[in-house]
C-alpha cells in the first residue's frame, strides 16, 4: 500500500470508507488516480464478527457523543443516539441489510409532484431517473443485487412466509423476497448467504456486499489506495482563492497530521458530514465551507419509519434467515388519495431477542411487555420504510458548547415529523397490521423508529446555487474541488432504502472526477 | 431453602447447601446463581434482586439470570463511585416508603417502581438488566431464541424456511435456495 506524501498535492482525498466513499475510492483508483483514505473507524473483518447484537453495536457503531431535539420520539428515547451508523472501515455497509432499489421516476421531481405543502422545503433534484439508469446498472452488477443480472432471487424464510401470505390476502400483488445485495449464488468470490441472521451484525459469511471486503480490498489491488484508518478529519482548509487545500486529521495516537490534496470528497455519512463543513468555517467562509445558501446540515431526512410486529398462535422465529427477506411494494406509488404525498415500502425486519427487547417498546417494563416477549418465537416483524419531506428547520447544527475528544463542537440533530410523515406512519401503521391479521395474528404492536439508519439532505444537490450546497456531480456549488460524495447530496428521501442510490452517484462522481481532472479543469 | 449469609471484608459469601458449597450447584438450588458482590452490601444486593425481577419479570426464570443482573450492576458500581451512590441512595429512598422494599409484596413492588421509574436510579438499573437479562443464553433458550449462528452454519439447513402453517409462497416470489 502506498504512503502518500503530506505534500502530495495530486492525491484526491476521501473522508470516509462507507458506501459513497469506498465505492468513490475503487472508482477512482482504478482510473489511476492516487486516493488517501481517511476513516475515523478501524479495520475488522467477517472473522472478527460476532453474532452478537449488543458486542457488534459497540464494535462497530459510531457512539461520539451526540444530541438530539424536536418532536421525534428519537428525542426522548435515543436523545444521545440520533443515528445508528458505523465508525468502521466500510462504514454503515458493515451493518447494513443489503435492500438495493431504484428510486422511481417521480421521486427526482418532489417539488414538481408535492408542490404546496406547508412547511416543506421541496426541490426537484437536478438530476433524472434517465440520467441515473445508467450507473443504477452498474451498481446492481457491482453489488450483485439479486432479481438483475439474471440474479435469482434469495429463498424466502418463515419471516417472509409470513409477510407474503397476509399480503396477498390484504390484497397486495407485488410480494417478493426482494432486490439485495446478498448473494443467492456465489459470485465475486463471495459464498452465497447462510441465512445466519445477523445482517446487522457484520455478515460473517461474507454473502452481504460491503465496501469493506468488495471496493476497499478491490481499490487496493490497484496499488494505488492509501487507506489510513482511526483517521479522523477534523478541518477542510483553504486557499485564499477559496479553493481545498487539504485536510486536517487526527491520527491513530491522537496527533494532528495535515494532508494536502487537489480534490477533497467528503462521505462521512449525512450528520458528520455538515459537522466538518461547518467546523471548517475561516474569515473567507465565516458560516462554514460551501455553505453560501445556509444549506449545510439543512433538510435533514430520515425516512418516515417504524415497525409492526404480529405475535401468532404457531412458531415463526424470525431471526432465522435473511433479516430484509421480502417486500411489499404496492404501497410506494405515487397516490396523494391516501392523504399523504410520498410512498413506502414494507419490507420483513427481524431483531435477536436482545434487541426486541431494547426496541419492541423503549423504555417499556412490567407484566405488560414481558409478555410480549414471550410471544418472541411466534413474531414476525416488518419495517416501514417511507419518504419523509426536507424542512428546513430539520437541521444538523454544532453544539453551543459541547465539545468531542477532539475539541471540536459535537452535532446536535434536530426533526420534527411533519403532519404528512405523521399521516403516512399511521396509514402504514395500519396496512402492517392489516397483513398481519390476515394470516391470524393474536396481537400486532406498532413500534416507533429505531435511530436513524437513512440518514440523508444535509448537503443536498440543487439545480440552483441558492437551494443546495452541490450539483447534480456532488460538486459543491463554492468551493470547485470539494464533493460530497454520500447520502447528504439526496435532494429528496425517496420511499426506497438509499445506499444503491449512494453507490450510483458515487460510480458517476468518479466519471466526472476523471472527465474534470483530464481536462485539467480540477 | 435456607440461606446463610456470612459478610466478609465487603463481599457476599453465600454458604447454601453442601452441593453448592463444594462447588457443585443444583438446580433447585436458587442461590446457585447468587455472586459474590465487591461493592453492594447484601441488603443492596436482595434489593436488587428483588426489583429486577419485578422490572421484566418472567415467571419461567429462576433467581439466577437476575443475579447475573446484580453482579453487573455491582461490577458497575465497583468502576464508578457515582453509579455506587446512585444505587445506594436509590435503595434508600425505595426502603423509607414505610416498610422495606424486600417486605412487600409483590404487586405493591410494582407499585413502588412505577413511582420512580422516572429516576436515575430506576433508569441505570433497567438499562443494565435489560442488556445482561436478554444477553443470557441461559434466558434464550427458555425465551425461544438460539442465538449465534455462524458456528452452526447459518439456518440454510437449520429451519430457516420450516414454518409449516402456512402454504409455501410461489417460486417466482421465494426461488428455490441454491
Ligand atoms: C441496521 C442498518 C440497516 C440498513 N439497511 C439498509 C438496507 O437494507 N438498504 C439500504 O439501502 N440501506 C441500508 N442502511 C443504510 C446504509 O447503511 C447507509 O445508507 C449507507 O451506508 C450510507 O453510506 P454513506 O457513505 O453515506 O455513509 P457510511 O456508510 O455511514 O460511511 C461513513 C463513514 O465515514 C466515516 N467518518 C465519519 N466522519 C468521519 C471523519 N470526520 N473522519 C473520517 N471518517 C469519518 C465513518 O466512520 C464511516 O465509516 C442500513 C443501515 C443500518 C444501520
Ligand atoms: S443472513 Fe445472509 S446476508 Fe445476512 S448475515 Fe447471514 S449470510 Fe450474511
Amino acid at each position: 500500500m502506498p504512503r502518500y506524501d503530506a505534500n502530495d498535492d495530486s492525491v484526491v482525498l476521501i473522508v470516509g470508507s462507507g458506501a459513497g466513499g469506498g465505492t468513490l475510492a475503487n472508482e477512482l483508483c482504478r482510473k489511476g488516480l492516487k486516493v488517501v483514505l481517511l476513516e475515523a473507524g478501524q479495520r475488522q473483518s467477517p472473522a472478527t464478527f460476532r453474532n452478537e447484537e449488543w458486542f457488534a453495536f459497540n464494535q462497530l457503531a459510531w457512539l461520539d457523543k451526540r444530541t438530539t431535539s424536536g418532536t421525534w420520539r428519537i428525542a426522548k428515547d435515543f436523545p444521545n443516539l440520533p443515528a445508528w451508523i458505523c465508525k468502521t472501515v466500510g462504514g454503515t455497509t458493515v451493518h447494513w441489510a443489503g435492500a438495493s432499489l431504484r428510486l422511481q421516476e417521480h421521486e427526482f421531481q418532489a417539488r414538481t409532484h408535492y408542490s404546496g405543502i406547508t412547511g416543506a422545503n421541496l426541490i426537484d433534484w437536478p438530476l433524472t431517473l434517465a440520467e441515473l439508469e445508467p450507473y443504477y446498472a452498474k451498481a446492481e452488477n457491482k453489488m450483485g443485487v439479486t432479481r438483475t443480472n439474471d440474479i435469482p432471487g434469495l429463498p424466502g424464510n418463515n419471516n417472509f412466509k409470513v409477510m407474503y401470505n397476509g399480503a396477498i390476502r390484504a390484497g397486495y400483488k407485488t410480494v417478493h423476497t426482494g432486490r439485495m445485495a446478498i448473494n443467492s449464488r456465489p459470485r465475486d468470490g463471495r459464498s452465497a448467504c447462510w441465512q445466519l441472521g445477523f445482517c446487522f451484525q457484520g455478515c460473517k459469511s461474507g454473502a452481504k456486499w460491503s465496501t469493506l471486503y468488495t471496493e476497499i480490498p478491490a481499490a487496493e489491488a490497484t496499488g494505488k489506495l492509501d487507506l489510513r484508518t482511526e483517521s479522523m478529519a477534523l478541518q477542510i482548509q483553504h486557499d485564499d482563492r477559496g479553493r481545498a487545500t487539504g485536510v486536517l486529521y487526527a491520527d491513530k495516537d491522537g496527533n494532528h497530521q495535515f494532508q494536502k490534496s487537489r480534490i477533497v470528497c467528503v462521505a462521512a455519512n449525512s450528520i458528520e458530514t455538515p459537522r466538518l463543513l461547518l467546523n471548517s468555517h475561516s474569515t473567507m467562509f465565516p458560516h462554514g465551507l460551501a455553505n453560501s445558501s445556509g444549506q449545510v446540515g439543512r433538510n435533514y431526512m430520515r425516512h418516515t419509519t417504524g415497525s409492526v410486529f404480529g405475535v401468532f398462535k404457531q412458531p415463526v422465529h424470525m431471526y432465522r434467515g435473511t433479516v430484509m427477506a421480502g417486500i411489499i411494494q404496492d404501497e410506494a406509488r405515487y397516490d396523494p388519495s391516501r392523504g399523504f404525498a410520498g410512498g413506502f415500502e414494507l419490507e420483513t425486519i427481524s431483531l435477536g431477542l436482545p434487541f426486541a427487547a431494547a426496541f419492541l417498546n423503549p423504555g417499556a417494563w412490567g407484566e405488560d411487555y414481558t409478555n410480549l416477549l414471550e410471544g418472541y418465537p411466534n413474531m414476525a416483524g416488518m419495517w416501514i420504510v417511507g419518504e419523509d419531506l426536507p424542512q428546513e428547520t430539520n437541521a444538523v447544527t454544532l453544539h453551543p458548547s459541547e465539545k468531542d475528544q477532539y475539541g471540536l463542537p459535537i452535532p446536535n440533530v434536530h426533526y420534527d415529523d411533519h403532519p404528512n410523515d405523521l399521516a403516512m406512519r399511521t396509514y402504514a401503521f395500519k396496512r402492517g397490521a392489516a397483513v398481519y391479521d390476515a394470516v391470524g395474528a393474536t396481537r400486532t404492536v406498532e413500534v416507533p423508529p429505531y435511530p436513524s439508519t437513512h440518514n440523508l439532505g444535509t448537503c443536498r444537490q440543487s439545480a440552483k446555487a441558492s437551494d443546495g450546497v452541490c450539483n447534480k456531480w456532488g460538486q459543491t456549488h463554492d468551493v470547485k474541488n470539494l464533493f460530497i460524495s454520500d447520502g447528504s447530496q439526496f435532494s429528496s428521501s425517496a420511499a426506497e432504502n438509499p445506499t444503491l442510490t449512494i453507490v450510483s452517484l458515487a460510480i458517476r462522481q468518479a466519471d466526472y472526477i476523471a472527465d474534470q481532472c483530464s481536462k485539467r479543469e480540477l | 431453602m435456607r440461606r446463610r449469609e456470612f459478610l466478609k471484608a465487603g463481599a457476599l459469601v453465600v454458604a447454601g447447601t453442601a452441593a453448592a458449597a463444594s462447588g457443585v450447584a443444583t438446580i433447585a438450588d436458587a442461590a446457585a446463581g447468587k455472586p459474590e458482590l465487591t461493592t453492594l452490601r447484601p441488603h443492596q444486593g436482595e434489593t436488587l434482586l428483588a426489583m429486577t425481577r419485578r422490572i421484566f419479570p418472567h415467571k419461567q426464570l429462576d433467581d439466577a439470570p437476575y443475579w447475573n443482573v446484580v453482579r453487573d450492576i455491582d461490577t458497575a458500581a465497583k468502576s464508578d463511585s457515582s453509579v455506587a451512590k446512585l444505587i445506594a441512595e436509590g435503595i434508600e429512598s425505595l426502603d423509607a416508603q414505610g416498610r422495606r422494599f424486600i417486605e412487600l409484596a409483590e404487586k405493591e413492588q410494582t407499585i413502588a417502581l412505577k413511582r420512580i421509574e422516572t429516576t436515575a436510579f430506576f433508569q441505570k438499573v433497567r438499562s443494565i438488566e435489560l442488556q445482561t437479562l436478554y444477553s443470557d443464553p441461559s434466558v434464550w433458550k427458555v425465551l425461544g431464541y438460539q442465538g449465534p449462528a455462524y458456528k452452526y452454519g447459518g439456518y440454510i439447513h437449520r429451519g430457516f424456511d420450516d414454518l409449516a402453517w402456512l402454504p409455501n409462497p410461489p417460486e417466482s416470489a421465494s426461488p428455490k435456495p441454491a
